[in-house]
């Protein structure tokens, strides 16, 4: 529903999608984008916040073609962004297995996969580039796994029947970023790119209505410094923890994401989020984070609880141990429910699946909060080596956190927050409507619709900041003209201000409750009420709920120390009060779309057979909502999703 | 809410924890309580716990890095009990559980100690250093697009997988920390074999090791004198064979040097 205060735009959002057919678009609009001349780009600067896959890509790909490139991150190196943590692999459409891949295949699977609420034109680019993406890093070194042929491996993913996963055993993300950050260092080493490690950026300035640059403060003095240049371009990642426990980073945060945001810049799909089936479950209060175990390990994983909820019970209270489950009282409920993709389905039904089998108190562990992943089978089929050969660091990983063999008995999981599919609205040059602003990676909200498919995170970030961006840029830049802004200008001095002002406010309230309280109250909110299944009467209460936990942070919050010093809980005030608003869109949003698809599971939208049900006569558009200020409803924005290519259809992965 | 062993006791434990205002000022131990540390805890979540409750007082928190959690980032770098990332082998310390100390422990907590790494503020210091070696060399020429298909340089799998263990460094600095010396020999040797192995980067292999090395020198990184701490506290078993590999680099780049 639409709270009645909500206005909603006459005017359509206007995705700038080139003409001609599908296969033509991109090479088209490539021809048609306006160029700078080689010599003349070392006019121009750029500004590249965040240094994961997007950004160190971007990055160095900018300093390649001969811009003045600034780039920022929080961590003490770019090398530390968490992409580094992506385990599973990375998608190309390159057919390498002669098993019916291509790149229509590969759109068509992220589309399907996507729950139809993503743009064609973006995906289908996203698949063309994919090839592109694997030759680039094999020429940096990345280390891919490789058969005995000296020929790269792939294995198979959620949500497709191919196998077109490239892969570097379980950490691919690291040697992807790696590969990026070497690029990175290359660029720094010649002086076209300039780094800001420990540097957090707090504003965005508009001159004119333009991007023209940032302010950020420097970690470890405190120092608040404006930065200017032609274009400004977002990597800065995803908002998942919004709901405290994700598996993301500590530090990921959306607050540039949102300052943005609050200057003009559209958020998209704020409530798709994804919620990852084979994640490490809650041990208690103290827990400050989720592990994720990967995806891939569906491949060889079987996924199941105990058909009752007796044996199920008995399990939990330790009366009897998994080995005393005989095979007939297992319920594999992904492999009886959906037979041609069974453990593999997409991430948001084996996410539910998990829930529901909870739910109905056939969960397993202290909690009652897991399901098991169990890999007896697979070693008895391919022998405890070969297992470890393709699994050894994350099963070594899972023993460390749990205490337990996962070789001896089956891990146990359970679904957690881990990525999000909304983001910054952009258009297909990855411009958000405030013009020289570009959003890239997780950040945006392109190409993933409502549901993000499995080794596809790592494919946009790099195709965005490797393939995308350096053309798209080039045609903004083209029509902007030299002349620098000084960052004496009053937009740069009155964006300070407000960055001092607001830090001065959270240092002065010397309340009672941590940050980290506020901040865990408000992610059991958004998990209660905007995790894996939403009703209309929860968003609304979670909306009251969280409006009052953001007043009473901003009347009661503790932040000690001083602004002028290395100062973690102040940094961590800043994220969390974005975080506070941002919360908000997403019920909202949530609210709005009384539809269920992909990752968005409202509950009173569903088949006979609990599975997502879309509306795509009232719903197929993105919502892309305006900031009117903290409190105030935003305005909606839609841009129409157009199907040309693709029937749209209910998924079925059975 | 149990956890995963529902016999295991709460712990009371003393901390003694460096504590240094920033990179100018005398630092000192200081120690502090930390009571009712359930043993699922990771160590960090248990200096989490010591952290709110030195908000709660109103008091200056224990700065120290980490981010991912996971073990792969390298953020985290907590000397503990007199070892890098602590008493458990190949655990970066936010991997390292509660369940490896006893009721009643003191730990000790203190930074990377090294001439070449700083002190930010307590236990957070400046690994910088790191990345300028890296920008000497640690990269192959290349710039986007224009790259034939990844398939066209078979590389034997042995070939792949060893570049592979060697790339898997996740630049914590826990060698530096472990080595007397505080020698940065085994990050720097991880990239030189990384590339160095893969016929992508032999072109520029030589120059590479001449240059990451030297600047490895210029940072005040000490001398190597092969005792292996650095291999026996590494992480991720980076192993001791890449510095023997540098070694080999370094002499063949010096005997004839492409630097010009």
């Amino acid at each position: 529903m639409i709270l009645e205060d909500t206005q909603i735009s006459a005017a359509t959002l206007d995705s700038k999608i080139p003409e001609g057919s599908l296969a033509e678009k991109w090479d088209k609009h490539k021809f048609n984008v306006k160029l700078v001349n080689p010599a003349n780009k070392r006019k121009y600067d750029i500004i590249v916040v965040g240094t994961g896959l997007a950004g160190a890509s971007a990055a160095a790909t900018f300093g390649e073609l001969g811009y003045n490139v600034k780039a920022f991150c929080f961590q003490d190196s770019p090398r530390r962004a968490h992409s580094i943590a992506a385990q599973g692999g990375i998608n190309a459409a390159k057919n390498y297995q002669n098993d019916g891949d291509s790149i229509f295949r590969l759109f068509y699977d992220t589309i399907k996969g996507g729950d139809y609420r993503a743009r064609e034109a973006n995906v289908y680019r996203l698949a063309q580039v994919s090839v592109n993406i694997i030759d680039q890093c094999v020429a940096q070194g990345v280390p891919f796994a490789r058969e005995y042929g000296g020929l790269l491996a792939n294995r198979s993913f959620g949500g497709a029947q191919v196998s077109r996963t490239f892969y570097a055993r379980g950490q691919t993300g690291q040697q992807l970023l790696l590969g990026a950050y070497s690029a990175l260092n290359r660029q720094i080493a010649y002086g076209k790119v300039k780094m800001y490690p420990r540097t957090e950026m707090l504003d965005l300035v508009l001159v004119d209505g333009k991007a023209r640059g940032i302010v950020v403060r420097n970690l470890v003095t405190g120092k608040v410094e404006s930065h200017s240049a032609h274009a400004v371009v977002l990597a800065t990642g995803g908002y998942g923890n919004v709901f405290f426990l994700s598996t993301n980073a500590m530090g990921s945060n959306a607050t540039a994401a949102w300052r943005a945001h609050r200057k003009g810049a559209y958020f998209a799909n704020p409530c798709f989020t994804q919620i990852h089936p084979t994640c490490i479950p809650v041990t208690g209060t103290h827990q400050s984070k989720l592990t994720l175990m990967s995806e891939s390990l569906r491949n060889d994983g079987r996924v199941w609880v105990p058909k009752t909820r007796e044996i199920a019970e008995r399990l939990r209270k330790g009366e009897i141990a998994v080995a005393d489950v005989a095979e007939a009282d297992r319920d594999y409920f992904l492999e009886r429910k959906y037979p041609a993709f069974g453990n593999l389905v997409p991430r948001d039904v084996a996410s539910r699946n998990a829930k529901q089998a909870c739910d109905d108190g056939r969960g397993v562990g202290t909690s009652g909060l897991a399901v098991y992943l169990d890999f007896a089978d697979a070693i008895k089929r391919d022998g405890q080596a070969a297992i470890a050969a393709k699994y050894g660091n994350l099963f070594e990983m899972y023993q460390k956190i749990t205490d337990e063999n996962p070789y001896e008995r089956p891990m146990r999981i359970y679904p957690a927050v881990h990525y999000t599919m909304g983001g910054l609205w952009v258009d297909y040059n990855l411009m958000t409507n405030v013009p020289g602003l570009y959003a890239a990676g997780e950040c945006n909200f392109s190409d993933h619709g409502a549901n993000r498919l499995g080794a596809s995170a790592l494919m946009q970030g790099l195709a965005d900041g490797y393939f995308v961006l350096p053309y798209t840029i080039g045609d903004y830049l083209a029509k902007t003209p030299y002349d620098k802004i000084s960052t004496e200008h009053p937009a740069f001095k009155e964006a300070e201000n407000n960055v001092k002002a607001l830090t001065d406010k959270l240092l002065s309230i010397n309340g009672t409750r941590t940050v980290d309280d506020f901040h865990k109250a408000l992610g059991s909110i958004m998990w209660e009420y905007c995790g894996m299944a939403r009703n209309a009467e929860g968003l609304k209460f979670a909306k009251q709920e969280i409006r009052k936990l953001r007043d009473e942070f901003w009347q009661d919050v503790k932040v000690t120390g001083l602004n002028e010093e290395l100062n973690q809980t102040l940094e961590k005030a800043h994220r969390v009060a974005d975080f506070l608003e941002l919360g908000e869109l997403m019920v909202d949003d949530a609210l709005h779309r009384e539809e269920s698809c992909g990752g968005h599971f409202r509950e009173e939208y569903q088949t006979p057979e609990n599975e997502a049900l879309r509306d795509d006569e009232n719903f197929a558009y993105v919502a892309a909502w305006e900031y009117t200020g903290a409190g105030n409803q935003p305005v909606l924005h839609k841009e129409e999703l157009k199907f040309e290519n693709v029937k749209l259809t209910q998924r079925s992965y059975k | 809410m149990a956890g995963n062993n529902p016999n295991a006791k709460p712990m009371n434990l003393t901390l003694r924890v460096w504590r240094q205002k920033n990179r100018t000022s005398p630092g000192q131990l200081v120690d502090y309580k930390a009571n009712g540390i359930s043993p699922d805890m990771s160590f960090l979540e248990m200096l989490d716990v010591v952290n709110e409750d030195l908000l709660r007082a109103g008091q200056d928190p224990i700065a120290f890095d980490h981010d991912c959690r996971e073990g792969i980032c390298g953020m985290c770098s907590l000397y503990i009990n007199g070892r890098a990332h602590g008493p458990e082998r190949g655990t970066t310390t936010c991997q390292l559980h509660m369940r490896h100390f006893s009721d009643g422990d003191t730990i000790t907590i203190e930074p990377w100690r090294a001439a070449a790494f700083p002190v930010h503020k307590d236990l957070v210091v400046d690994r910088s250093a790191f990345d300028r070696i890296q920008q000497a060399g640690g990269y192959i020429s290349v710039n986007t697009g224009g790259i034939p298909d990844a398939n066209v340089i078979p590389i034997p799998k042995t070939v792949a997988d060893k570049a592979f263990d060697a790339a898997t460094c996740i630049g914590c600095g826990a060698c530096v920390a472990a080595c007397k010396n505080a020698s940065a020999m085994l990050f720097v040797s991880a990239k030189v074999s990384q590339l160095a192995m893969l016929p992508q980067g032999k072109t520029e292999r030589k120059t590479r090791v001449e240059n990451m090395v030297a600047q490895m020198d210029l940072e005040g990184f000490g001398a190597c004198t092969n005792t292996g701490a650095c291999a026996a506290e590494c992480p991720v078993g980076i192993s001791l064979e890449n510095i023997n590999m540098l070694r080999r680099e370094f002499i063949s780049a010096k005997a004839s040097s492409e630097n010009v």
